[in-house]
Formats: structure tokens, C-alpha cells, sequence
């Protein structure tokens, strides 16, 4: 088996970001990490919408990221830390949207080792050093400067490691023009490690060290060091040193330490400052859980400076230090607003804050107000004894406010994000639809949704309205060459035309020159104020003073098709003749003297746009009904020549040439593509060669069942085809590439563009009678999502087999469930305690829920309506339940009846796995599933993190011991049980008597259930140990799997054994095998194993394309979608293995990590193509192209078509 | 505790640099920390692999991200909790037998 990766979609989670002025131009940039991915994001200041400008597949984990600028310069450069033992300087280029890698130096292993730099990093605000840390002792120093040619350099690194200190954060400190210096927070262990008595662990300081760089001795000195809060947790940079210009500080330069419930304020022979966190006034507030700072960013403004701090409960907090010169006087906080959880934040000097989620969409808010002046309490240090620092082991008393709705930020956009994919499920459920779509649980706590991807680009529809009968076709046109927007919509009816004009409202006109009483066949603005209107028996010239030219056609014929563009207009007649016009230059439409006869009637016909600064367009499609197309001439040298010829396998239905820009074909140039559609809804995408005019690299797509109809409309400011068949699809170029996708909107019988005031880059379509004006407003994203939320974290869901609805299993730990919630609500009024309901009321999915004790859960089962995606009933779970597993069992002891049986576990403690009990909750199904009604529960020891119907029974895997259920009166009945798991069974797949089993770390087990022993036994196991996440198998005798850190893998039980114990009627022969390895007597064979690098959270055995062939899916948790497709001929793994060892020796990883490295992470790759990296092949330079081709023994057009056809073949996207 | 207390505490050598002390391993052992050596107690490989295995579910993102979610609490939260039991994840050391 070989198998071909490929990303449908890449992750969506963002682990790092930083803003700065990467392109070199004003306008500031966010860098985005998106764990293996680079991604460069430009706010829009006007509509504040953020766009993606490029995105790479860094082929390894980013582990940090850093901006830094050097002194004097206006050019932000980024640094990444990774897994790679490197350390990397990119620089973005604008001029080719590429990251360019300035610097790599290699310093240590790869790998995210304990010791290896690359998990912290921090930069001197001047932009003159770098400080690249480990979890542990090493610290590495590399000077940053410029050589003669103003080149940035790096020196090479300087150590200032620590033995034997854990290290907690790192930053640098802002010093001016002073010799660098950073700032440390870190643990030593030597002395908690020799001392047995425990008093030195719990003696242990958190000490902040300074550590300078001396740029004179080039060396690192620990300047200073002194003991802080054991509980710091981050350091944040204070603005200081002085102005180049004046002699006035910019602040008093030092650290905030932010702890655990405080904020200190810490420098170098300066007093220390201490500021309680405020805590939410919460009347179900955990008073004994302290609050940390998990992300901060510090803004300089003219003057002045502030931080805003971010609980892990979401909230923000201003933070301000009043100070004269390097004095400090006070250091204030207040509550500023409450956003989501971030991994990062940052500030753009335009007035954006972009908040990088953990889980869930990321969200840009534009200030509205810094929060100044609005009466907020704010706590001050000056407000306590010795600035807070009277006793620094002693707290202060706790501060506390009142959450609100946003005051000072409004949210102007979001990023969607999938991360995390909990459970997914791929299906076909919506009506109208041919391909499957993909069902996700997803997000945490009170943010998760429930998600459904549909493959296409989204639509916005912005008004439709209902004709009076049925067009045939519809055009926009602008009167002049330079209108801004168009001015009329024409329609097309079968006996006649309506004009339309655009203006407040859209309202038929009558005096536009243009004929009414026939149907329309082509409208064009032509020249520079003139239009055209080609109907059956002419063509109408209409000048910008209404005279009316018009050519009629000889009698007897008709015009059957015609083409224009500005200044060329060609048609054909019934009677097979092409008749060609050209616009001469006082603006006269003149015949070309001669007509072309092409023997066989035509049915489409398409010129290409004239060339800019050009008189015309040299070549002419003509598609024929004898199933050619043929390229015909138009050069005053050889006009109505016949150049090229092309046999079709039907007739075509319409021809579009169109010049589009694809960096695989030209990097620089648009390429002239001729787009053919055939009745038979198969699109040909052929090549024109401008110099010759001959047709190579033909590439076929099926569209849909009906012929195909070809558009050139523009797509945001760029050329794009739409291809209307029984679904519309459109061409487009996205970040210089070509991309084909369907859009999600109904069948549309033909379109044009349209461009007015309110609607500048929309498009006009018609559908049976009603007149559609649509915009694609996000292009790139080829999943369109559409999601409901929830209340708790998703777990797990099932659909049920015949009434379409999916059963949805929910569960928070830390969370009170709303019954938990009330009763202590209750008890606090009844001891009189005031209760504020306004903060009681606040939304949680803004707002999240109060955190609440270990042990504590919230959890319910929700009935989910996957078609208009709605909630039918929610069934909470009382007594601290919380659902783990749901299946649906057809119980044969009540004549395979529908059951719901739901795992659950009362009072559960994660680590070490604890549950006062655990229970299977047995549901009827009632009112044709849309109501659940208890039937029993069944008491467990363990938590049963696994269920699944197995022979109308239920298997159910209950921690390490994996059982058979049958159902009884008042409770199931236990009917068997195998105790020989080593951890805990988390998955179950069943194929005839066989049980495949996933462990928590031991990988997949096989099982048998031999009936007439009533012996449920393990015959065979894995020789590694895995942490299986998600398991599916793909035929009776393999099992696909995917691991906690980030594997994917296959086994494959050899077949003769599997006959063996098949044919084993008692199964005493497995029960007296010899066991190997202390496991099962047989092992299973690792077929293909494959680093993601996202943590797989199911996997699923589809066909992604209807009448395609199957493919594995996968979903991961950082939101990452992808498919192993397996290979059908040796030939293909060949060419696609070598070309993926080729593109390993490009070295493409922007972090520098190595290919085959990092694919093989923990497991050598083995018998999977990475087509990330071979699809990257599109993004060489043209001469590496040709080399790599050559070397294959293909050319480079032969090689990209291999690779999209292995891409469109197994997923259609 | 005081600063100078502890400087002045005779320095008691773990068990790797007891033993290897005076070799060329010495360096390496100081070089790279978490290396064994024949007679590492099992103490000491149980924290070695326990403050291993704990960096590495700080530094890879998905590994923090899942752990965050069964647990209920911040990525931060974790990361930062991760890290603190890194200062001593095995509980104290056992007493030697003089």
C-alpha cells in the first residue's frame, strides 16, 4: 500500500502572532503561526477586514515567533523559533509575496528537546540582539547588525546558559541605546533534587535575571538576579532609555512579572511595584483558584505607553505606570474589556487589536475608546503599603469588578477557525448535494460550535428579485470606456430584450437604442462610448448620440453565436459562416471582406479581451458540432486562417479564452488559457500558445449533468471564468495561483458582472425568473462553513440510521452544570448574601463560565438537526455526570429496536482517572428520535470511554476492560468481559465477530467474540506502544490510526492468521497460544506510518467525489483536514516518490527543518508521498521546474497536471 | 533562605557527577543534561524522563492545546503548570542510606 497525503485544509488555530511593517511599506502586517504554517495577514484600515496575503507549509512545529527591526531602518523582519535546532530570520518580499529566508544558523538538535533553544525568544526593542531560549539551562545570544551593504548579519552565538534552571519566560528589556540586556525568569533544581526532607522544593525562588550582552567584550554577563513571586509565570517589557533627539526617558525601563493574583513591577535598583489582578465579581467564583496572565503586549504611543494584560479568563486589563524620567510612581490597572482567550495579541498603530484565539475564531476589534476616562475603579500601587511590596509572601487584598459587554473595542472582523476538531463525521446529508459533507464538533466551553464544511466558496447574496417570465440571458454595460460602474442590465428573453438602467432604483428604460422586439445574443460596450447589440438577424452599433448603425444579416440566415470584446466582434451564421468586424479608428465598425466557411455548424465561439495598448486579439475559437475546435486567426496577415485544431470527445457547449495569471504555467505574465465546456458537463482547460497559436496541456474537469455555459466575469479586480453547469463553479487566481471551485448558491442559468455603487464587485445571475445580484466575499477559502453553537465542549457524535438527526454528546470539566449552578445560587440568597444578576446574565459565550473545583463537570446530550443545522432537544446531565461515549444500538433481545446508550461517570478526576462511578445510560428513542426517554442506567466501575453496537448487543469498553452488554428489564446485563487491556480502551471498530480495540497508550488490539465459548479474546497486537486517538478500518484486516503526537499510521494483520482464527470455532487455540513479546500470540504489521503534526481526532474511510474511489480523511485538532489517498499504479508511486525526493533537496522549509526528518518524527516516514511538499513543485522558478521535470523524464506541464489530477480525482477540491 | 546560605553549603554532587567526576564523561554529562550513565539511580531517570516528557508537551502546540481541553483550563494555564512540576515532578528525593 502507498499512500498520498494531501491538506484540504490547512490548520486554522494560531499559536503566535506579531504585527510589524513587514513589506517595508506603512501599512502594518500581522505574521501569524499557525503551528506549521507561516501566514502573512493585512488588516484593511478602511473596511477592517483581514485578508491573507500568503500562507507556506513550513514543513515543521513553530515553537515561537519574534518581529524586530534594526535601528534605523523602516523594514520589520521576522524570526521564527522552531523544532529544527535553527534558528531563522525571514524577511517578506512584496515584489514576489514570498517569505525569503535571510539567515539559518544551526545551534543545536532537532526536535522540541529540553535543552535545545527554540521555545523562547526575545529581542531588543533596537532591534541589535536576539536571545534564543530552552525549557532548560540553555540560553543562546546572537548579535544582530548590518554589514556594508546594509545587509542584516548575525553573528555567532554567544551562551548565557544556566545549569540546572528551568526556565520560565524570557524578555528584552528596553534599555535605550544601552548594551542590550534581557530579562530571565527562572527556577533553580539542583538543591530540591538532592534534598529528601522537601524543604528546599518548597524553599525554591523564582529569581528574574538580568543577563547583558556586552557589545564592547562580545560576551554575556548575569547582571543581576534576584528572588521574585514563586508564582511569576511571564515577563513583560516596559518602555525605556532615552530619546535620540532629547534627553527625556521614554519610560523607566524594567519587567512586569505577572503572578499568580499579582503584577510587580520589577527593575534594577528600583523599588518594586505590586498591583493585585482583579478578579470578576462572580457569585460562583472559585475563591481559592488564583488568576493568571496568559497573554500580554505593551503599546507605545507618542509619549506615552500602557499594556494591556489578559487573564485566562478572558478579560483585559489596562495597565499604566505613571513616572518621572526613570522614576516610578505608580503603576495602575483596570478592567479594560473582555475578548477571547488569546494565544497572542496584537496592537496595529492604525487603532486594531487582532486577538489570536486558543480555540475557536480569531477576532480584530478596532478601539473605539483606550478607556480613559470612564469609571471603571482603578487600583493603584501608591494604594497599599510600600507600593504592595510591604510583605511580599502576603497577598493583597483581592480587587474585584464587574464584567460588561465591550465598551471600548468593537469586533470589525473574524478569522474562522476550526481548531479544535473534536469529532467529525463525513456525510451526505443536505439535499441536492452529489458530494459528501463534513460534520465537525467544534471549539471549547461556551464558544464550540457544531460546524458543517460544504466544499465551495460562499456567496452573499444581495438582492433578488422575480422577473416577469424567464430570461435567457443577462448583461451588464457601462456606457463610456471609463465609467466607473455599469448602467444598464440587459435581459434576453425568447421574443425579446429588456434594458434595465442602474441607478437609486432599477427601473426599464425604452430609448437606449437597443432593439427590444428580438432576443439578445451579445452586448458590449465597444470603442470608447459606443455599444453593441448582436441579435438573430444583426448587429446594432449604437454611437453615444443614439444613431443607430446596424449590419443586418443576408436573408435566409441567422446569426446562431457571436463574440466581442472592445473593439472586435465575430458571429456566425446558420449557414456556417463566420463573419469577422474590427473597429477601425474613428470608430467605425467595418466587415472584413471575406467570410469563412467552416463546414460544420458552430456552437460557441470566444475571442480574449484585447491586449492592453493592442488593436486586437490575434486568435478566435470557433467550437464546431463536429467535435472540433479550431483556432482561427484574426491577424491582418492571415485573418479567418485556420491554426490549430482540436478533436473533443462531444460537442462543445461554450468556448472562453481568457488571459489569467497562474504561477505554475508563468510567473510573471498571465497565461492565455481556452476554456472548452462540452455538452456532456466536461470542462477542457487547454493552453494557447500566443506566439504560434497551438493548443497544449489539455486538463478535463467534470462539471455536473448539464452542458456547460463559460463566463469571463472579474472577481476582485482579476479575470475569473465561471462555468455554470448543474452547479456553478468558478476560475480564479488566489495568491498567483489558479483555483477551481464550486460555489455554494443554486443553479444559476447564466451570469455576467456587475459593478454599481453599492455592489462594486458583484455578479448578476439569473435562475428560472429570478434576477440575482451575488458577491464572493472571500475567495481562498474552499470550505464553506456553516455552524451553530453549543453549550459545552463537544465530545463525541453519532447519526442515527434512518431519521437523519445526529446525537451529540457535551461536556466541560470545570464547569458547574446549570443545576449545580442554581442550587448554590440558592443556598447563597438563602444566607442573604446579595446576588448580582446582571453578571449572572452576561452571555457565556463571550464571557465564558466561572470556573469551578477539579472533579466538577458539565455536561448534556443534544439532538442536532444536521440539515438547517438546529438544536431539536437538549438532555442536560444531572449529579455531575458527564458523557464520554453515545452509541446507538439496535438491541436485538427487544427485535433490534434503537437504543442510545450514553457513557457517563459521576464526580470524574482526569489524572490520575478517577470516578465515584461510572454509568451506560440507556435512551429510547421517542417521537421518531426528536425526544429521548431514560430507560436505565447501568453502573460501571471505570469511566466507559468507549461504546459501539456490536451484534445486537453493546460492547462497551470500560477503562481497562472491555465488555459485552445485553439489555434487560431494569439494567443491561453483563454478558462478558476481557480485563487484559493495559490502560484504557478509548476506541472501538467492529467488522463481523472482530473487535478492533484502540488503548490509550498501548495502540490497536484485535478481538473475537467466539460465541459458543461466550469468550471474548485478544488475538493479536501492535509492537509499539501508541496513544491512539482515532482508529477506522479500512478492509476486515487493517486499521488506520492516529496518535497523540501527531502520527498517523496503518497496521495490517496478516491474512493467513486471520483465516486461522476465523475458522476457530472455540477459540481455544488463541487461548493456548504462546504469547509473544508478553502480549498476543500474533502481531500486526506496520503497512505506512506519517507524521501530521496536529493530533488526529477521527478518521474516516470516504469518497469524497461522487463515483471517486475511497480515501482515508482525517480531522485534527488544531483544525487541520486532510486525505491519504492510496496510489492506483506502481508508475505513479514512482514518478511521485521521486519527485518528492527532489523537492526534499530544495530545502522549501522556511523554520529549516528537514523534510524527511520531520515527517518521520517519532517513526520513520514510511510508504506515504507528502503531496504538500510535491504540490509545492507549482511554486518553484521555472528553471528548477524544468530540471526536476527533466529528471522524471516529463515535462513541467505533464507533472503539474499529475499533481492535480491525483488531487481532483480523490477529493474534487 | 539567604543568598549566602547557600553558596557556602558544601556542594553535594548528584549522582551523575559522583561518579563520573574526574572522566572526560564529566563534561559531556554537564553538556547535556538528562544523559545517563550506569549508575543513575532510578530516581533520577524518573525525573529526567518526567521533566523531558513535560517540555515536550510545552513545546509542541497540539500537545498543550489537548491537554488544555480535557482539562478545562487556558493553554496558558497549562503551559505554566507544566512547567512548575518541571521543578520537581518526581516528589523529593529518597533518603540515602549513609
Amino acid at each position: 500500500m502507498h499512500l498520498y497525503n494531501l491538506t484540504l485544509q490547512a490548520p486554522t488555530a494560531i499559536t503566535h502572532a506579531v504585527a510589524g511593517n513587514f513589506s517595508g511599506s506603512r501599512t502594518q502586517e500581522i505574521i501569524v503561526s499557525r503551528g506549521t504554517r507561516l501566514e502573512l495577514l493585512r488588516p484593511d484600515v478602511q473596511s477592517g477586514k483581514v485578508f491573507t496575503v500568503i500562507a507556506t507549509d513550513v514543513f515543521g512545529s513553530i515553537r515561537s515567533l519574534a518581529a524586530f527591526r534594526l535601528t534605523g531602518g523602516t523594514k520589520d523582519y521576522a524570526i521564527v523559533g522552531s523544532d529544527s535546532g535553527r534558528i531563522v530570520i525571514l524577511e517578506y518580499d512584496p515584489r514576489t509575496s514570498t517569505f525569503v529566508k535571510v539567515h539559518q544558523e544551526t545551534y543545536g538538535k532537532s526536535g522540541a528537546r529540553r535543552i535545545v533553544p527554540g521555545q523562547y525568544l526575545a529581542t531588543d526593542p533596537k532591534g541589535r540582539s536576539v536571545m534564543i531560549a530552552a525549557m532548560e539551562k540553555a540560553k543562546l545570544v546572537y548579535i544582530l547588525n548590518r554589514d556594508a551593504a546594509a545587509n542584516l548579519t548575525i553573528s555567532s552565538p554567544l551562551e548565557a546558559h544556566k545549569n540546572n534552571a528551568i526556565i520560565h519566560h524570557i524578555v528584552g528589556l528596553d534599555v535605550g541605546f544601552e548594551n542590550p540586556t534581557f530579562a530571565a525568569l527562572e527556577v533553580d533544581y539542583s538543591e530540591s533534587d538532592q534534598d529528601p526532607t522537601g524543604e528546599a522544593f518548597n524553599n525554591a525562588e523564582k529569581m528574574l535575571t538580568y543577563y547583558e550582552l556586552d557589545l564592547g567584550l562580545n560576551h554575556v554577563v548575569r547582571k543581576w538576579s534576584e528572588p521574585t513571586d514563586p508564582r511569576a509565570n511571564l515577563l513583560v517589557q516596559v518602555p525605556g532609555g532615552q530619546l535620540a533627539t532629547s534627553d527625556r526617558y521614554d519610560g523607566p525601563s524594567g519587567v512586569l512579572v505577572c503572578c499568580e493574583d499579582h503584577i510587580i513591577y520589577r527593575h534594577m535598583d528600583a523599588p518594586q511595584h505590586r498591583i493585585p489582578i482583579p478578579r470578576r465579581k462572580h457569585p460562583l467564583e472559585d475563591p481559592d483558584r488564583g488568576l493568571l496572565i496568559t497573554a500580554a503586549v505593551m503599546h507605545k504611543m507618542k509619549g506615552a505607553f500602557f499594556f494591556l494584560l489578559q487573564s485566562e479568563e478572558g478579560d483585559l486589563y489596562k495597565v499604566t505606570i505613571e513616572h518621572e524620567e526613570q522614576d516610578v510612581k505608580a503603576v495602575k490597572i483596570k478592567y479594560f474589556d473582555t475578548v477571547p482567550v488569546a494565544s497572542s495579541l496584537c496592537i496595529l498603530k492604525s487603532g486594531f487589536l487582532f486577538v489570536a484565539s486558543e480555540f475557536g475564531n480569531h477576532h480584530f476589534y478596532q478601539f473605539q475608546k483606550l478607556g480613559d476616562d470612564d469609571n471603571e475603579p482603578e487600583w493603584s500601587s501608591t494604594d497599599y503599603p510600600s507600593f504592595g511590596m510591604a510583605d511580599p509572601t502576603a497577598a493583597l487584598p483581592r480587587a474585584y469588578f464587574r464584567p460588561r459587554p465591550l465598551d471600548n473595542l468593537t469586533l470589525v472582523d473574524e478569522l474562522e477557525s476550526l481548531c479544535p476538531i473534536i469529532d467529525s463525521k463525513v456525510m451526505n446529508l443536505l439535499p441536492n448535494s452529489d458530494t459528501p459533507q463534513i460534520f465537525t464538533a467544534c471549539g471549547r466551553g461556551a464558544r464550540s460550535t457544531f460546524r458543517t464544511l460544504r466544499h465551495g466558496l460562499e456567496v452573499e447574496e444581495v438582492v433578488s428579485s422575480d422577473l416577469p417570465g424567464i430570461p435567457n440571458a443577462v448583461w451588464t454595460t457601462k456606457l463610456k470606456e471609463d465609467d466607473p460602474y455599469d448602467s444598464y442590465i440587459i435581459l434576453s428573453f425568447v421574443n425579446g430584450t429588456l434594458v434595465l438602467s442602474i441607478g437609486e432604483t432599477i427601473e426599464e428604460v425604452q430609448d437606449t437604442g437597443f432593439l427590444s422586439s428580438a432576443p439578445t445574443l451579445a452586448v458590449q460596450q465597444i470603442g470608447a462610448d459606443a455599444l453593441l447589440q448582436v441579435y438573430p438577424h444583426g448587429i446594432r452599433h449604437v454611437l453615444a448620440d443614439r444613431r443607430v448603425n446596424e449590419w443586418r444579416v443576408p436573408s435566409g440566415r441567422t446569426i446562431v453565436c457571436a463574440t466581442t470584446n472592445k473593439r472586435q466582434v465575430v458571429v456566425a451564421l446558420s449557414s456556417a459562416e463566420l463573419v469577422y468586424f474590427e473597429l477601425d479608428l474613428d470608430g467605425q465598425l467595418n466587415e472584413y471582406q471575406d467570410r469563412k466557411a467552416m463546414g460544420s455548424t458552430v456552437l460557441a465561439l470566444s475571442v480574449a479581451e484585447v491586449p492592453e495598448g493592442r488593436q486586437r486579439t490575434p486568435y478566435l475559437a470557433v467550437g464546431c458540432e463536429d467535435q472540433t475546435v479550431r483556432i482561427v486567426s484574426l491577424d491582418p496577415e492571415s485573418t479567418l486562417e485556420t491554426i490549430s485544431l482540436q478533436a473533443l470527445t462531444a460537442p462543445p457547449s461554450a468556448i472562453c479564452i481568457a488571459d489569467m495569471l497562474d504561477a505554475s504555467i508563468n510567473k510573471t505574465q498571465p497565461t492565455t488559457f481556452v476554456n472548452i465546456g462540452l455538452q456532456n458537463g466536461v470542462l477542457l482547460r487547454t493552453i494557447l500558445d500566443p506566439v504560434n497559436g497551438n493548443l497544449t496541456d489539455t486538463r478535463t474537469r467534470f462539471l455536473g449533468t448539464r452542458p456547460i455555459r463559460l463566463l469571463r466575469v472579474n472577481v476582485q479586480q482579476n479575470p475569473a471564468i465561471l462555468a455554470l453547469s448543474s452547479r456553478p463553479w468558478l476560475n480564479y487566481t488566489y495568491q498567483n495561483f489558479m483555483h477551481f471551485t464550486p460555489l455554494i448558491f443554486e443553479n444559476l442559468d447564466y451570469a455576467w458582472s456587475f459593478s454599481a455603487e453599492l455592489c462594486t464587485e458583484g455578479l448578476i445571475g439569473i435562475s428560472g425568473s429570478l434576477l440575482r445580484i451575488f458577491q464572493i466575499p472571500k475567495l481562498g477559502t474552499k470550505l464553506k462553513q456553516d455552524s451553530m453553537p453549543l453549550t459545552y465542549t463537544p465530545r463525541k457524535f453519532i447519526p442515527h440510521p434512518t431519521n437523519g438527526l445526529l446525537y451529540l454528546i457535551e461536556g466541560d470539566h470545570r464547569v458547574m452544570s446549570e443545576e449545580a449552578a442554581n442550587k448554590k445560587l440558592q443556598e447563597l440568597r438563602e444566607q442573604g448574601e446579595r446576588i448580582d444578576e446582571e453578571v449572572l446574565s452576561l452571555p457565556p459565550a463571550q464571557f465564558g463560565r466561572p470556573k469551578a473545583p477539579a472533579g466538577t463537570w458539565a455536561s448534556c446530550i443534544r439532538i442536532i438537526n444536521p440539515v438547517d443545522s438546529s438544536t431539536v432537544n437538549v438532555v442536560h446531565l444531572d449529579n455531575n455526570e458527564a458523557a464520554f461515549s453515545v452509541a446507538i444500538v439496535p438491541f436485538a433481545a427487544r427485535g433490534n429496536e434503537l437504543h442510545l446508550v450514553v457513557g457517563t461517570a459521576q464526580d470524574t478526576f482526569l489524572a490520575p482517572r478517577s470516578c465515584t462511578s461510572g454509568f451506560l445510560r440507556t435512551y429510547r428513542f421517542v417521537n421518531d428520535g426528536r425526544e429521548l426517554e431514560l430507560l436505565h442506567k447501568t453502573e460501571t466501575s471505570d469511566v466507559p470511554l468507549a461504546v459501539m453496537a456490536f451484534q445486537g448487543k453493546l460492547v462497551a469498553g470500560v477503562g481497562k476492560s472491555l465488555r459485552i452488554y445485553d439489555i434487560g428489564k431494569k439494567k443491561l446485563l453483563r454478558k462478558v468481559e476481557n480485563k487484559n487491556f493495559p490502560s484504557a480502551v478509548v476506541t472501538l471498530n467492529t467488522q463481523g465477530s472482530r473487535i478492533i480495540v484502540g488503548d490509550m497508550q498501548e495502540s490497536v488490539f484485535y478481538a473475537v467474540y467466539k460465541p459458543p465459548e461466550n469468550k471474548l479474546l485478544i488475538f493479536a497486537d501492535d509492537t509499539q506502544p501508541r496513544w491512539v486517538t482515532a482508529t477506522t478500518m479500512l478492509d476486515y484486516n487493517t486499521v488506520a490510526a492516529g496518535d497523540r503526537f501527531g502520527n498517523i499510521f496503518i497496521n495490517r494483520l496478516d491474512a493467513k492468521v486471520s483465516d486461522q482464527v476465523d475458522d476457530d470455532p472455540t477459540g481455544a487455540g488463541i487461548l493456548h497460544e504462546k504469547p509473544i513479546l508478553f502480549g498476543a500470540p500474533h502481531k500486526t504489521a506496520m503497512l505506512a506510518h506519517f507524521h501530521i503534526g496536529d493530533i488526529v481526532t477521527s478518521l474516516h474511510k470516504v469518497a469524497l467525489v461522487a463515483g471517486g474511489r475511497e480515501v482515508i480523511l482525517y480531522t485534527c485538532l488544531h483544525g487541520t483536514i486532510g486525505i491519504l489517498v492510496p496510489f492506483v499504479s506502481k508508475e505513479d508511486v514512482d514518478l511521485l516518490t521521486t519527485l518528492e525526493q527532489h523537492m526534499r533537496t530544495e530545502q522549501l522549509s522556511l523554520v529549516g527543518r528537514d523534510h524527511l526528518a520531520w515527517r518521520g518524527y517519532y517513526v520513520p516516514v514510511k510508504a506515504v508521498v507528502d503531496g504538500d511538499l510535491c504540490e509545492s513543485f507549482a511554486k518553484l522558478p521555472a528553471n528548477k521546474q524544468s530540471t526536476i521535470a527533466g529528471e522524471l523524464d516529463r515535462t513541467v506541464g505533464e507533472v503539474l497536471k499529475k499533481l492535480e489530477q491525483l488531487r481532483v480525482t480523490a477529493s474534487g477540491f | 533562605m539567604s543568598r549566602k546560605q547557600r553558596q557556602t553549603r558544601p556542594l553535594t554532587m548528584s549522582s551523575e557527577l559522583r561518579y563520573t567526576a574526574n572522566t572526560q564523561l564529566e563534561h559531556l554529562h554537564a553538556r547535556y543534561t538528562g544523559t545517563g550513565h550506569a549508575d543513575l539511580t532510578k530516581y533520577e531517570w524518573l525525573t529526567h524522563q518526567h521533566r523531558d516528557t513535560l517540555s515536550s508537551i510545552v513545546g509542541h502546540p497540539p500537545l498543550t492545546s489537548y491537554l488544555a481541553i480535557a482539562d478545562g483550563e487556558a493553554v496558558g494555564r497549562v503551559k505554566f503548570e507544566m512547567t512548575e512540576r518541571m521543578l520537581q515532578p518526581c516528589g523529593p528525593p529518597p533518603k540515602k542510606d549513609d
